[in-house]
């Protein structure tokens, strides 16, 4: 990847003379390259609407696309930040159950407010993550260990709260974190206007975002990419939007798991690219040793990592708890597989240093394709385990020939 | 059949940008014990290392000749069936195996049906303890003996593959007096039964106690061999350092101004061994635009006193005093340190001083990230910008701030790391082998930045084993050994000569 990143860089030196076709391409190349993720996205959705006769691109099953798989992608952006750093968490289902139980007792055993419940919950996975971090951080124990103990002690805590029977019955307030969606404020309509509202926002965002970062480039001097491409991206990346919009507002309008999830992304790219914490976890996931000996406070980042993994398994627990109106025993089961394999196929390395919150996000939605589109199809559980191992090991692998091919270090 | 067990002929040896060897002729007579003597980075090493096969025949050119017979070893195993064997400074046992497990490791005794004969695998290790007089069962673990004790479980591994040759490579560098002393004895032991010794030093009463000739090597060439009744300490020395300090450094005037830092009796111990003393009262200061040098020999605890005193990154039961502008200030941490105005380039940068899949703009803003903080927010083009600078006035041989460092030479990664530190603004930066590994062209350009530091104010301390280095470029030099201060020497007093012997002076016991 990195030979292609140098490769552009001489374009900015380039004399005009030399033909503009090519230093057009290399750009759209190295972009590619760079994005292979998102490539391989919309490859997995174009051979499963193909395969499903466009079954998978129906309005609904978008809107379930999100739904079905958001306690995932939010478990996703946990964990990618927690392998960038070097470390891995195998108790973020176990967690998820737990919580959720608690939420039953606090919500329907004791009657408490939604509001409280859902408060009062999340401080307790905030709790969770403060006791695996102690241990991670502090005492020296590999993060490994520790979260295997710590699935576990969760799974077993869980039961405890459920005392052998599930709980159901939210309120409905609480229902909406997994299955409610934001529709039908301004009456009714085929298509949602307020959907569609917030689509054309999203798009103008973007874009008034893209110029910002384009004209911040140039004025400092970075070389930018040509006009053409930057502008067919957007229009690509506009098309896409649109597409989804429209798709969710002629169904039941925009799901409350999807907000939760856009407002967690925002918050969290920003994190990890632009905050001082973000930039010392990939210090730290990049060299331990350097980023200590730069005045980098190894520990209270592991720590902080820990205890937002923590609050970030609790909220997948009470949407997925919220979906099914029930917290049961079986919750969860697994969550952390998938969310470790979201970040790996997102790109993320297995020594650390390397991953971003988009890559799991994407790793996680092609998970979901996978998923929704070999039930479509009727594929049998037993397969669809089968065909995600091996996307993760050919995904893995791929990363790894690729660092060796422009020979990484 | 000569007299003489090894000849190398004309042995030259390069590495990318670097000549480590040029045309060496080492003759060793047969049961005898020979030194070899150098600085660091003189090439000793890399000799031994052509010699048992670790770079193998085709990757240098000349002839090695063993018991009268040329010989083209591709692997160590190549040269250890031949009977040459040698031992690395940093013992190369596996800690959790037993004694006996280490001696026979790829060598073990088989019995019935190819499975290992523990009765034989013991009673074979005892017999060779016995032969290097190590009283210990051969079942004990190795990390429950000492380095010295290792050391002789070393050699019993060398006996137990028929050594005719052993090389060791500055055995007693870890060792404290009696296991020297005991060290050496069996070298002169096994010497009564035949066996041939290349044994590489530092200390210069050790090889005056135990070979019968000398070979010194400087910057990659073999100087002269003497005879042991020709041996004086003078005449090591002076082949050691060479006369000539050859016009490798720019022109530095110094303007010197008011002290900036000052430690006091500065002691730390060892991190796991707390009882061992590892830097032993260390006073030493550095002024406004002075370029202090500390010269000490590899283990001389140079490292350890200067990571210790940047936030306590190395050592236990760190005690002293730190003073900067006279006003005591406190180094418990990293940040600490880096807040009170200090920066400490490593030794290795690889390790310890870059994060090598990351670009060269977020390894220059590393430690001062909080500089580009902008309402909270980490400012990327402006960290760009500050990048590109650094690029362009420290000369990083790269097409933009966005390659990754892991990519650069050892020069330009070099310039990286400096860039970071001088980034965080300090007043005193403290450079641990700021040339290590760096061809000669990188060299001059990293002293030119030295050379600016030091005239913009600030106070450089250079940590450095190479004393023509030192001698070139700093006001002051302080010498280190066996972790205390032994001597200061204001850069007009100071020679090679006098600088060597400060480094290799022993504490009173």
């Amino acid at each position: 990847m990195s030979d292609q990143e140098t490769t552009p860089a001489t374009g900015g030196l380039v004399n005009p003379s030399e033909n503009k076709a090519t230093s057009w391409l290399s750009h759209v190349l190295a972009d590619l390259g760079k994005n292979g993720i998102f490539i391989a996205l919309v490859l997995v959705v174009v051979l499963f609407t193909v395969l499903t006769d466009g079954i998978l691109l129906r309005p609904q099953n978008i809107s379930n696309l999100i739904v079905q798989n958001g306690y995932i992608l939010v478990l996703a952006i946990g964990m990618v930040m927690v392998i960038v750093a070097g470390h891995i968490d195998l108790s973020v289902g176990s967690v998820a159950a737990f919580v959720g139980a608690c939420s039953g007792v606090f919500a329907v055993q004791w009657g408490l407010p939604w509001w409280l419940a859902i408060i009062m919950s999340l401080g307790i996975g905030a709790l969770v993550g403060v006791w695996q971090g102690f241990w991670i951080a502090y005492v020296g124990i590999p993060a490994f260990i520790v979260t295997l103990a710590g699935m576990l002690i969760f799974r077993g805590l869980a039961l405890v709260v459920l005392g052998n029977t599930n709980i159901g019955s939210f309120p409905a307030e609480y229902r909406a974190l997994g299955n409610g969606f934001l529709t039908d404020v301004f009456g009714e309509f085929d298509l949602d206007p307020l959907t569609l509202g917030v689509g054309l926002i999203a798009v103008i965002a973007l874009i008034v975002q893209q110029v910002r970062t384009r004209l911040g480039r140039s004025k400092y001097g970075q070389e930018v990419e040509p006009l053409v491409w930057f502008v067919t991206k957007l229009v690509l990346i506009t098309a896409a939007l649109g597409f989804f919009a429209y798709a969710l507002a002629s169904y039941k309008g925009i799901p409350v798991t999807l907000i939760v999830l856009a407002v967690l992304v925002l918050i969290y790219g920003v994190v990890m690219n632009r905050t001082v914490f973000g930039r010392h976890i990939y210090a730290i996931g990049g060299n331990r040793h350097a980023a200590e000996l730069s005045g980098i406070k190894n520990r209270k980042v592991d720590f902080y990592l820990f205890v937002n993994m923590g609050v970030l398994a609790a909220l997948a627990g009470l949407i997925f708890t919220a979906r099914l109106n029930l917290a049961g025993p079986k919750a969860g089961d697994g969550f952390e597989l998938e969310a470790i394999s979201a970040a790996f196929i997102g790109g993320a390395a297995v020594q650390g240093g390397i991953g971003t919150v988009g890559g799991a996000i994407i790793g996680g939605l092609i998970i979901g394709v996978l998923n929704n589109g070999m039930s479509i199809l009727g594929i049998g559980i037993e397969w669809q385990q089968a065909v995600k191992g091996l996307v993760l090991l050919l995904a893995v692998a791929f990363d790894v020939y690729n660092k060796r091919r422009s020979g990484g270090h | 059949m000569t007299t003489n067990i090894l000849e190398m002929r004309g042995i030259t040896k390069t590495f990318p940008g670097v000549k480590a060897l040029s045309d060496v002729t080492l003759d060793v007579s047969r049961g005898e014990v020979h030194a070899i003597c150098g600085e660091n980075g003189a090439g000793k090493s890399t000799l031994m290392k052509v010699l048992s096969g670790v770079y193998p025949h085709g990757t240098y050119t000349g002839d090695i000749v063993f018991e009268d017979e040329i010989v083209e070893f591709k692997s160590i195993s190549d040269s250890e069936a031949k009977g040459i064997v040698i031992i690395h400074q940093e013992l190369a046992l596996s800690p959790y195996l037993s004694i006996a497990e280490n001696i026979f490791l790829n060598n073990e005794q088989r019995g019935a049906f190819g499975l290992i004969d523990w009765n034989k695998t013991n009673s074979e290790a005892a017999k060779l303890l016995a032969r290097v007089g190590l009283r210990e069962n051969p079942t004990t673990r190795i990390m429950d003996i000492g380095v010295g004790k290792q050391q002789l479980v070393e050699i019993a591994k060398a006996l137990s593959k028929r050594v005719k040759l052993l090389i060791l490579d500055e055995p007693t560098a870890a060792l404290n007096d009696d296991d020297s002393d005991h060290l050496l004895d069996l070298i002169l032991h096994l010497k009564g039964q035949g066996i041939t010794s290349i044994i590489i030093s530092h200390k210069l009463n050790e090889i005056k106690k135990v070979s019968d000739a000398v070979t010194i090597i400087r910057d990659g060439r073999a100087i002269e061999t003497i005879a042991k009744v020709d041996v004086t300490e003078e005449r090591i020395i002076k082949d050691m350092v060479g006369r000539d300090l050859e016009h490798r450094y720019p022109d530095h005037t110094p303007d010197i101004g008011e002290e900036i830092l000052r430690v006091e009796d500065w002691t730390a111990f060892h991190p796991q061994d707390v009882t061992r003393m590892i830097v032993d009262h260390v006073n030493l200061s550095v002024r406004a635009g002075e370029i202090v040098g500390i010269a000490g020999l590899m283990g001389a605890g140079r490292t350890e006193f200067a990571m210790s005193l940047f936030g306590r990154s190395y050592g236990s039961r760190i005690t002293g005093k730190v003073f900067k502008h006279g006003t005591e200030i406190k180094t418990r941490t990293v940040t600490e340190a880096i807040d009170n105005g200090i920066a400490y380039a490593t030794e290795d940068r690889k390790t310890y001083g870059l994060n090598l899949i990351e670009d060269i703009k977020r390894n220059v803003s590393m430690a001062a990230l909080h500089r580009l903080v902008r309402k909270g927010l980490v400012n990327d083009n402006e960290e760009y910008q500050v990048a590109n600078e650094y690029r362009t006035s420290m000369n990083i041989k790269a097409p933009n701030v966005l390659v990754k460092t892991g990519k650069l030479s050892g020069g330009n990664q070099q310039k990286v790391v400096l860039s970071k530190w001088i980034y965080s603004n300090p007043d005193v930066l403290i450079l641990d082998e700021p040339t290590r590994g760096i061809d000669v062209g990188a060299k001059y350009e990293i002293y030119t930045i030295i050379n600016k530091l030091a005239a913009a104010g600030k106070g450089v301390i250079v940590i450095s084993s190479e004393l023509p280095e030192l001698l070139g470029i700093c006001d002051r030099i302080y010498t280190l050994a066996e972790g205390a201060i032994t001597g200061e020497f204001p850069i007009e007093t100071a020679t090679p000569e006098t600088l060597i012997k400060h480094m290799t002076m022993e504490k009173a016991r």
